[in-house]
C-alpha cells in the first residue's frame, strides 16, 4: 500500500478552479516530483495536503489515516514534515532552537516542566538538543548551531529548513523548491544532502522544482502539472520527451 | 581601532582610556561581589548616612538617591551628587574590588554544588541589601514594594507583547481583577467588617492563608483572560489590541458599578499582609518561573508563533493552544501582582485601573526591552523609580518620561535590553581571568 495517497483531490477559491482530480501515490522510500510552469499551482497541492486548506472534494491519507480537515500542526505531527518556497525562518531564534522546536509535539515534561524547570525537563531538553546537533550535522552546518538565522547565507537558511522539517520525524518529506535561488554550487550541495538524507533515513520525498536538472537527478517518477491538472506522470526519461509537455513549458510550434 | 582612536583628539582619547581601564578594573567582580559590596554600601548609610547628610548640609539622608532632594532644593545639588559618590558609588567600587578574589573563591566554590544553593545565597544577600537600604524611612518601603509588584506585571506582560508579539492591553484588567479577588477573598476570611461580618478564619492564620489566597486571585484571572483569548485566537490579526482594550474598560466600569466592594469609592480595610519578604519572594519566584518558561522549548514556540505562524504551525505546534496558554500564564501573574499591589496599599479603587495604568506598563515593557527577562526588570525599575524620584517637578515629570521614551525608541527600537536570554548559571558564575591571560601577563613580566 502507498504511503501517501491522494485521490481525486480538486479545489476552488472562489469560483476559481486551482486543482482538478489530482491524485498522488507515494511508495515508502520513493521520491517523486512535481513541475509545472508558473501559477500551475503546484505550491497550493502541497498548502492542501498540509492542512493549510481543505481540500473542496477529495481524499487524503498517510499511512492508512485521513488526513483532510486536520489543522497543519495535526498534518505534520502524524508525519508529513515540509519546507517553504520562500524561507519561513524565525529571525530571532539561533539555528539550534530552530531545529529543538520541530520536536514540540512530541515533547513530554509538559507546562510543569516548562515553569518549573524540573529534572526530567532539563533531561529531556539535553536529548532533544543532541539530536539536532546530529541533524545539523547531517546537513552540514553544525558549527553554525548558535547563530541567528537572520545572519546565515542563503544556501545556509536553506538547510536550515530542511533539518528542521526532518527533526518533526517525517514519514514523507515535502520539499517546495529546495533550490529557489541557490547559485549552481550550492545547487549541487543541497542535491547531496537531499541524496545523502534520502539514503540515511530512507524517507519518502515529494518536491516540486523548477530547474528540470534537479528534478530529473533526484526523482523517479514525476508528474506535470498545468493549470492545476496533471498532465502527463511518468519517468524523467518519459516526461522529457512527452510532446504535451514540451508544449506546456516551450509552445506549440507553429504550422505552416 | 587604533586608526580610529589616532583620529580623536588627545583629550577624547584619554577620556577613553580611562573608561577602558575603569571597565577593565570591575570586569572581573563575580554577581556575589557586587551584592555584597552593594550590602556594605547600605550598612555605611545605616551608620554614617545621617552624620554624612548633616556634614553635607542636608538635613537628613536623602530618600531616592538625593533625586527629589535635588529637584526641589537646587541649591543642595553638589551635597546630593556628593552623598550619592561617597554613600553607594565609591564603597562599592572599592569593597567590590577588594573582595573581588574572596568573592570569585566563593562563587567558583558555589559552582560545585547545585544551583539552587548558589542562588538561594545570591537571594539573600539581594534581600539584605534591600532590607537594610529601606528601612531608613518608610518611604522607601513603599517605593520598593511597588517597584517590586512593577517587575511582576511588566515581565507577565512582556510574555505576550514581547516573547508572542502580540498586542495586549488588558492588564490593567487584570491587575484590577487580580486586586478585588485577593482584597475580598482576605477581608472575607481574616478580618471583622461591616461588608463581610465576622472573620470566618481565625486572624492567625492570615499569613499562611495569603499565598493560597494570591494563588485563587491568580487563577481566577486567568480564568477572566479566556473571555479575551477565546474569541480572539479564533483568527489571525490584530483583534486581540481590540479585543483586550474592550476588557479593560468593561472590568473598570464593572467594578465602579459593583456596590458591594465600594464601588467607584474603592475597597479598604485589607489586612497588613504583603510585607516586604513576602513581595520579595513573589518577584523572585515569578521572574525564575517566567524565565523557566520562556527558556524552555515549549516556551520558544512563543517566538516562533511570533515570527512566523505558518512555519511554527509546520514544525507541529499547536499554535491557538500555544497563544492561549502565554496570555493565561501573563493573566496569572498580573492577578497575583494585583493581589500584592491590593494589600500593599490596602486600599484599591477601579480609578486606577485605566488607561494611565496601562500606558505605564506598556512604556516599562518597551523600554526595558521586549522579549529579555532583564530587559523587563530594569524596566520596571527604571521607570518606577524615576516616576517617584521626577515627583518634585509635578506636571514635568509627564514632558521627561515621555521623552525619554521616544529617545529610546528612536536609537533602540526594541528597547533597551531587548531579544537576550537570561542564563540564570551564567549570571552565577565566577569571572575569573582566563588562565591563559595570566600566563601571558606573568610571561611578559
Amino acid at each position: 500500500m502507498a504511503l501517501l495517497e491522494v485521490k481525486n483531490m480538486t479545489h476552488y477559491f472562489g469560483g476559481l478552479r486551482a486543482v482538478h482530480d489530482f491524485n498522488l501515490a507515494i511508495d515508502p522510500g520513493q521520491i517523486r516530483g512535481l513541475i509545472g510552469p508558473n501559477g500551475a499551482g503546484k505550491t497550493t497541492i502541497f498548502n492542501l495536503i498540509t492542512g493549510i486548506y481543505k481540500p473542496s472534494e477529495g481524499e487524503i491519507t498517510l499511512d492508512g489515516q485521513n488526513l483532510v480537515g486536520l489543522r497543519p500542526n495535526e498534518v505534520a505531527e502524524r508525519g508529513l514534515g515540509r519546507t517553504f518556497q520562500n524561507l519561513r525562518l524565525w529571525r530571532h531564534m539561533n539555528v539550534l532552537d530552530h531545529v529543538k522546536l520541530a520536536r514540540y509535539s512530541k515533547i513530554s515534561y509538559g507546562l510543569v516542566g516548562a515553569f518549573l524547570g524540573t529534572p526530567k525537563r532539563n533531561r529531556e531538553e539535553e536529548q532533544i538538543e543532541a539530536m539536532a546537533m546530529d541533524l545539523l550535522e547531517l546537513v552540514g552546518i553544525r558549527h553554525l548551531a548558535d547563530q541567528i538565522v537572520t545572519n546565515l547565507p542563503y544556501g545556509a537558511q536553506r538547510r536550515v529548513e530542511l533539518a528542521r522539517a526532518l527533526a518533526t520525524d517525517p514519514k514523507i518529506l515535502f520539499l517546495d523548491e529546495p533550490t529557489a535561488g541557490m547559485n549552481p554550487e550550492e545547487l549541487l550541495e543541497m542535491l547531496a544532502i537531499v541524496r545523502q538524507v534520502h539514503k540515511q533515513i530512507g524517507l519518502a520525498i515529494f518536491l516540486i522544482e523548477h530547474r528540470m536538472k534537479v528534478v530529473m537527478d533526484l526523482c523517479e517518477m514525476i508528474q506535470t502539472l498545468v493549470f492545476g491538472e496533471v498532465i502527463a506522470e511518468g519517468t524523467p526519461e518519459e516526461i522529457r520527451n512527452d510532446p504535451k509537455v514540451i508544449e506546456a513549458y516551450l509552445g506549440r510550434e507553429v504550422e505552416t | 581601532m587604533s586608526q580610529i582612536s589616532e583620529l580623536e583628539t588627545p583629550g577624547k582619547r584619554s577620556l577613553r582610556k580611562i573608561w577602558v581601564d575603569a571597565k577593565e578594573q570591575i570586569r572581573y567582580i563575580p554577581l556575589s561581589g557586587w551584592l555584597f559590596a552593594a550590602l556594605i554600601s547600605v550598612l555605611l548609610e545605616q551608620f554614617l548616612g545621617n552624620p554624612f547628610a548633616h556634614a553635607l548640609g542636608i538635613s537628613k539622608a536623602p530618600v531616592l538617591f538625593g533625586f527629589v532632594l535635588a529637584l526641589s532644593q537646587p541649591a543642595l545639588i553638589p551635597s546630593a551628587i556628593a552623598y550619592v559618590v561617597v554613600i553607594y558609588l565609591l564603597p562599592v567600587l572599592i569593597v567590590g574590588k577588594l573582595t573581588e578574589k574572596i568573592t570569585n573563591r566563593l562563587s567558583t566554590w558555589l559552582i560545585g554544588y547545585p544551583i539552587v544553593i548558589s542562588a538561594i545565597i545570591h537571594i539573600a544577600l539581594l534581600y539584605a541589601t534591600l532590607q537594610i537600604w529601606s528601612s531608613i524611612s518608610d518611604y522607601r518601603v513603599l517605593v520598593l514594594k511597588l517597584t517590586l509588584i512593577a517587575i511582576i506585571v511588566t515581565l507577565s506582560l512582556n510574555v505576550v507583547n514581547g516573547y508572542m508579539g502580540e498586542f495586549s492591553c488588558s492588564h490593567p484588567g487584570f491587575l484590577a481583577v487580580g486586586a478585588y479577588v485577593a482584597s475580598v477573598l482576605t477581608v472575607l476570611f481574616f478580618v471583622d467588617d461591616t461588608v463581610f461580618g465576622t472573620a470566618l478564619l481565625p486572624k492567625s492564620l492570615a499569613p499562611f492563608g495569603f499565598p493560597i489566597v494570591l494563588v485563587i486571585s491568580g487563577l481566577v484571572t486567568a480564568v477572566s483572560a479566556l473571555l479575551v483569548a477565546i474569541p480572539s485566537f479564533r483568527t489571525r490579526g490584530d483583534y486581540l489590541a481590540i479585543i483586550s482594550l474592550a476588557f479593560m474598560f468593561i472590568i473598570k466600569s464593572t467594578v465602579e458599578n459593583l456596590e458591594v466592594i465600594g464601588g467607584a469609592r474603592g475597597f479598604s480595610g485589607q489586612p497588613d499582609l504583603a510585607s516586604l519578604p513576602v513581595v520579595f519572594i513573589w518577584t523572585i519566584l515569578s521572574i525564575w518561573i517566567i524565565n523557566n518558561f520562556v527558556r524552555s522549548t515549549v516556551g520558544k514556540a512563543l517566538n516562533a508563533v511570533r515570527d512566523g505562524e505558518l512555519a511554527a504551525e509546520a514544525m507541529t505546534v499547536n499554535t491557538r493552544r500555544t497563544k492561549t496558554i502565554a496570555f493565561l500564564f501573563a493573566a496569572f501573574w498580573a492577578g497575583v501582582a494585583g493581589g500584592l499591589f491590593a494589600h500593599v496599599l490596602r486600599y484599591v479603587n477601579p480609578g486606577t485601573f485605566g488607561i494611565q495604568k496601562l500606558a505605564e506598563v506598556l512604556a516599562m515593557v518597551y523600554f526595558g526591552g521586549l522579549n529579555s527577562v532583564v530587559g523587563s526588570v530594569v524596566g520596571a525599575v527604571s521607570l518606577t523609580v524615576l516616576g517617584e524620584a521626577l515627583r518634585p517637578l509635578e506636571i514635568y515629570k509627564w514632558i521627561i518620561i515621555p521623552v525619554m521614551l521616544i529617545l529610546v525608541m528612536v536609537y533602540r527600537p526594541s528597547g533597551l535590553i531587548s531579544f537576550k536570554e537570561l542564563d540564570i548559571k551564567k549570571l552565577l558564575k565566577p569571572k575569573q581571568k582566563p588562565e591563559k591571560e595570566e600566563e601571558e601577563k606573568y610571561g611578559l613580566a
